[in-house]
């Protein structure tokens, strides 16, 4: 009966008004006597369900354009012939409506006798039961009987009984296709409304569903009539299941668990695109998560990763009791939580006593919400009195924040998502969204079939090169490692063909350095045909890609990790930043600089103050008026010298300086580069604390497990890259016993420290009272809003989806001379081939989570992708173990050979450990920010025969420090 | 951290600083590695360029001058 009630109009509801909503000038019309104004455009179905009267419909749905398959949403509208399709009529102005005559009632009955005559009647037992669409028309418009019967002695002709009476097998039916671990895809149920193939072009872009046969014989197929739904193209978003009014395509969880019976609006713990979901729950159990359709990141889409793979939170490998050892060659003891602290507590003031106050430092983690990493910088700052606090973004995007702090002001992406829907020229950048940030990428290529064009700079030829109706006008295939060479050139042409927008630059920036700066990049070191050779970007497609962003309308550049990983990191943000202050691609939506954000919470990492040299806000240490705000709040007194950074902490250890470490949620043997450089800086410590949900490789090393909870587990907040805050909420108790915030704020007190927070609302409290970008957010704002986007103040009082809009943060924007160095990472006999590296949609990270999940079925091991001609010559064949090597180390791993990648350049993923990636990336640094180079690496490879010496004593080592003692009786 | 690594990310902060118009670009190796660099890089780097710098860039060896005289009178 829910769709009789007519709800309120609040803008949480989660009622589906049929069509899309639309923007334009107000109409006036009159639906069943009750006078409605929607915008221009709008369906008649959709002003009809804004009036509070819902219209029958089955394949229509809210995020999808309307079809007119069904007939069952047929009105009549005074003065017109017929009934209408209401989904597909828009409004005019005076328009008259009746939904109800008994002409369209009878109408509507008959439909659905026929829908209903070809559909199974097992409603009670049916997984979809209490949620199907089907059965709430049928209810709906009141069908008592259906009179279709298969005629004596003819066929039966049916979708859904496998056999007849004589038992005779229908032709007609086909199997439940269960090939998906998630959901299944059930024939007999189908009503071919269309919605699943619509949402998999529409919503998610990939094309994967069709239609296949015509008339009776109309089926929803997964590609060709033998593929299945694993084997297809399909991606696993879930776009088709959420669409799907019946039980055809379900969720497995759901044919497991049942209809959840409450629903509780969080934030995913995956990518930095951050998208809202509902968790469903059954009593503490949580049945599905849905994508929430107010979640202003994602506007109701999700990927396989949020959508499903959700498992690892139930895992058996996940660790619920605390464990210590003395030694990392014994096994882990299981003790209270009392000991395990109390254990950490005096080795790490032990370690203070012995080697000084600077001798212990945290990583806080990416992974972690606000309020949680916020409590770890200040565990460092506060207890620990040194300001040795680095976090994962170290090693993903610390050179936007120096990049974009130098020219802009500040180190954020300047857009929110919703940009992109008014952007004519998308630029990507050493970024692979369809895989890295799949939500995203489904909006943009929705924006891209729309007309925008497609600038990709990358050595790989990813996904969006070419995919179904997306190609990209220009790829510009780089050598990794030359990024600045690139950029400057597309910013040489824009300069010396006189394409730059000099009002905004005279206004906007700072002219003398301007001059400067066109002076430099004028010079014919930097044309396209003078880098042509070093960068292997042919020069006319380089020129024609400067041309379209400066010319082609609002252009927007969105950029990943191939732009700072590398020894220039920094150079490029900074050389990108320039090409939309050259062009005035700022300020306005559609256009702008987007850094994508690996993790779900790295931009908030930043944001709090986990950088060693900085309080939360970017504030640096060295300010006397910074420290004294957190002096007064934290009554400490704070040092003004900045600290280590993760790759310099491990540095000091292997020096012997640095010995003890408290390591949230974070897998730096597994992530960081240079494995064998990190395992010896941290064997070298005496004290190292592991907070997290699994033993990770990390834990090998570690003195002190504390487990850690999931984000179903906790209150709190996670930032995405568009500077969006959105909450996290508990949907369930912790299974360890505690939120990742208690247990920092136990380790606290554990050390000395008088902290008593009652809520994560209370820590926040604190940010804001500290940080004047974070001032006017509160959780009762966040609560009304849903989200903001910092900065949040007086100024700002609900936030900002736009930056620099009048002006830059830092005032005038600042062109920066890039002058393209190469790195010393270079290739030559030894090692001649140049390996980068990168990630998979169903994987994410280092695959803790996902590895812990059916997710394997996608990716289940690392693979070496090399071009064919590379292979050949080495003799090399697809699914070969190839050995890797570079001057760091080597490892082992299966080739697959193709040509998305150019001759001399190799790629692989790091998502499992047995193959550690990581081996092989060396030291080398971003000069300003150490990020590592992992994108760019010389290396050799040749045929082997399995796993190296160095992985199978890695696999040793890290079973023999997984080995956990049996709790005492 | 290695002899060879240190020299090797201090060049690498001057070869950027050098490319910047001005002529102070010792100042702003200075000010660079006072911001982002803890006191015992610092110091490993004061006691490299006592004993000769070896592999420092000239650039690097006049920046660690300044910074080890504010370090003094602070």
């Amino acid at each position: 009966m829910k769709d009789f009630i007519i709800p309120p109009m609040d803008s949480k509801s989660d009622r589906d008004m049929g069509t899309p909503a639309k923007t334009g000038a107000p109409v006036t019309l009159e639906i069943d006597g009750v006078a409605v104004t929607v915008a221009e455009g709008t369906s008649v179905m959709r002003a009809a369900a804004e009036a509070g009267i819902p219209v029958p419909k089955l394949c229509a749905t809210d995020s999808l354009d309307a079809f007119g398959s069904c007939r069952l949403c047929v009105v009549e509208i005074e003065g017109r012939r017929g009934t209408p399709a209401s989904c597909t009529t828009p409004v005019a102005p005076g328009m008259v409506v009746h939904t109800g005559s008994s002409k369209v009632r009878k109408i509507r009955r008959g439909v659905m006798e026929l829908y209903i005559s070809d559909h199974p009647l097992d409603c009670l037992t049916c997984a979809a039961n209490g949620d199907c669409e089907l059965q709430d028309m049928a209810g709906a418009v009141g069908l008592r009987d259906v009179r279709y019967e298969a005629p004596e002695n003819g066929s039966l002709v049916n979708h859904f009984e496998a056999r007849n009476t004589s038992g005779e097998s229908n032709p007609e039916w086909l199997p439940k296709d269960d090939s998906n671990p998630y959901f299944s895809y059930d024939p007999s149920k189908c009503i071919v409304c269309n919605r699943c193939v619509r949402a998999c072009e529409e919503v998610q872009g990939t094309f994967a569903l069709t239609i296949q046969g015509r008339g009776f014989d109309s089926r929803v197929s997964a590609g060709n009539a033998d593929d299945d739904f694993l084997g297809s193209d399909c991606v696993s978003c879930g776009a088709c299941v959420q669409a799907c009014p019946t039980a055809t395509l379900q969720e497995k969880s759901i044919i497991e668990m049942g209809t959840p019976d409450r629903s509780v609006v969080t934030t995913c713990a995956y990518c930095g695109v951050g998208c809202s979901f509902k968790a469903e729950m059954n009593g503490d159990e949580l049945v599905r998560m849905v994508p929430y359709k107010h979640g202003k990141a994602n506007r109701g889409h999700s990927c396989v990763k949020g959508r499903f793979a959700y498992g690892y939170a139930h895992h058996k490998d996940r660790i619920l009791k605390p464990m210590i050892r003395d030694r990392i060659d014994e096994p882990w003891r299981e003790v209270e939580w009392d000991e395990a602290l109390s254990f950490a507590a005096k080795r790490m003031r032990g370690l203070q006593e012995q080697y000084g106050k600077k001798s212990i430092g945290v990583i806080t983690s990416s992974r972690c919400t606000n309020e949680e990493t916020y409590l770890v910088q200040k565990l460092a700052r506060a207890v620990f009195g040194n300001n040795n606090t680095d976090t994962c973004a170290r090693v993903c995007h610390s050179p936007t924040g120096y990049g974009l702090g130098q020219t802009f002001g500040t180190s954020a992406g300047t857009q929110d998502f919703d940009s992109v829907e008014q952007t004519d020229v998308v630029v990507v950048i050493g970024a692979n969204p369809t895989d890295g940030h799949p939500v995203f990428a489904s909006r943009l290529k929705k924006r891209l079939r729309a007309g925008a064009k497609l600038i990709v700079v990358d050595p790989r030829r990813i996904d969006l090169v070419k995919s179904p109706h997306v190609s990209a006008a220009h790829h510009l295939p780089l050598r990794p490692g030359t990024n600045v060479a690139v950029v400057s050139a597309l910013a040489h042409v824009i300069v010396t063909e006189g394409l730059m927008d000099e009002a905004f630059i005279r206004e906007r920036c700072d002219w003398d350095e301007f001059q400067h700066y066109a002076e430099f990049i004028s010079n014919p070191r930097h044309s396209p045909e003078a880098t042509e050779l070093l960068t292997g970007v042919p020069s006319a497609e380089l020129r024609a890609a400067a041309r379209l962003y400066a010319q082609g309308g609002n252009g927007a550049i969105y950029y990943g990790l191939g732009v700072t990983e590398h020894s220039q990191g920094s150079t490029t943000v900074m050389g990108i930043a320039n090409l939309a202050m050259l062009t005035g691609n700022m300020g306005r939506p559609g256009v702008g600089v987007n850094p994508l954000r690996g993790q779900n919470n790295v931009q908030g990492a930043c944001d709090m103050g986990s950088f060693p040299h900085e309080l939360p806000g970017y504030r640096h240490v060295k300010g006397p008026e910074v420290r004294k705000v957190f002096e007064e709040t934290w009554g400490v007194e704070i040092d003004a010298e900045p600290g280590l950074r993760i790759p310099n902490m491990l540095d000091a250890a292997v020096d012997g300086t640095f010995k003890g470490l408290y390591c949230q949620g974070e897998d730096i043997l597994q992530s960081d580069p240079d494995t064998k450089h990190v395992a010896a800086g941290l064997a070298a410590m005496e004290c190292v604390i592991v907070h997290d949900l699994f033993l990770n490789e990390t834990a090998n090393y570690a003195h002190v497990f504390l487990p850690g909870s999931t984000f179903l587990e906790k209150d709190g907040t996670f930032t995405n890259a568009e500077r969006r805050i959105n909450r996290v909420r508990k949907v369930m108790e912790p299974l360890n016993g505690y939120a990742d915030w208690e247990i920092t704020q136990m380790l606290a007190q554990a050390m000395g420290a008088d902290w008593s927070y009652s809520h994560p609302a209370r820590i926040m409290e604190e940010i804001a009272a500290t940080t004047p970008s974070f001032a006017g957010v509160d959780y009762a704002l966040l609560e009304e809003k849903g989200s903001v986007q910092w900065p949040c103040n007086e100024a700002h009082p609900e936030g900002m989806p736009l930056m620099h809009v009048d002006g830059f943060m830092r005032g005038k924007g600042r062109f920066i001379v890039t002058e393209y160095v190469a790195t010393d990472e270079k290739t030559g006999p030894r090692f001649p081939l140049l390996l980068t590296t990168g990630r998979i949609l169903s994987q994410y990270n280092v695959g803790a989570q996902t590895r812990r999940t059916d997710n394997v079925v996608w990716h289940e091991e690392d693979l070496l992708e090399i071009h064919p001609h590379d292979a050949e010559v080495r003799g090399l064949k697809d699914g070969d173990w190839v050995r890797l090597a570079s001057r760091a180390g080597e490892t082992t791993l299966r080739a697959k050979l193709t040509d998305r990648v150019s001759p001399g350049v190799v790629y692989t993923t790091f998502h499992h450990p047995d193959t550690q990636a990581n081996v092989i990336t060396t030291d080398y640094s971003d000069w300003a920010t150490n990020c590592p180079e992992y994108k760019v690496t010389a290396v050799q490879i040749s045929l082997s025969n399995g796993p190296t010496d160095w992985q199978e004593d890695y696999a040793a080592q890290a079973a023999q420090a997984r080995r956990i003692l049996p709790a005492a009786e | 951290m290695s002899p060879e690594k240190m020299v090797h990310m201090a060049n690498q902060i001057a070869t950027f600083f050098k490319t910047q118009p001005g002529d102070d670009q010792a100042d702003r190796i200075a000010a660079h590695l006072s911001d982002f660099w803890e006191p015992r890089m610092l110091d490993q780097l004061h006691a490299h360029v006592v004993a000769g710098g070896a592999g420092l860039d000239d650039l690097v060896i006049s920046a660690e001058a300044r910074i080890a005289g504010e370090r003094e009178s602070a």
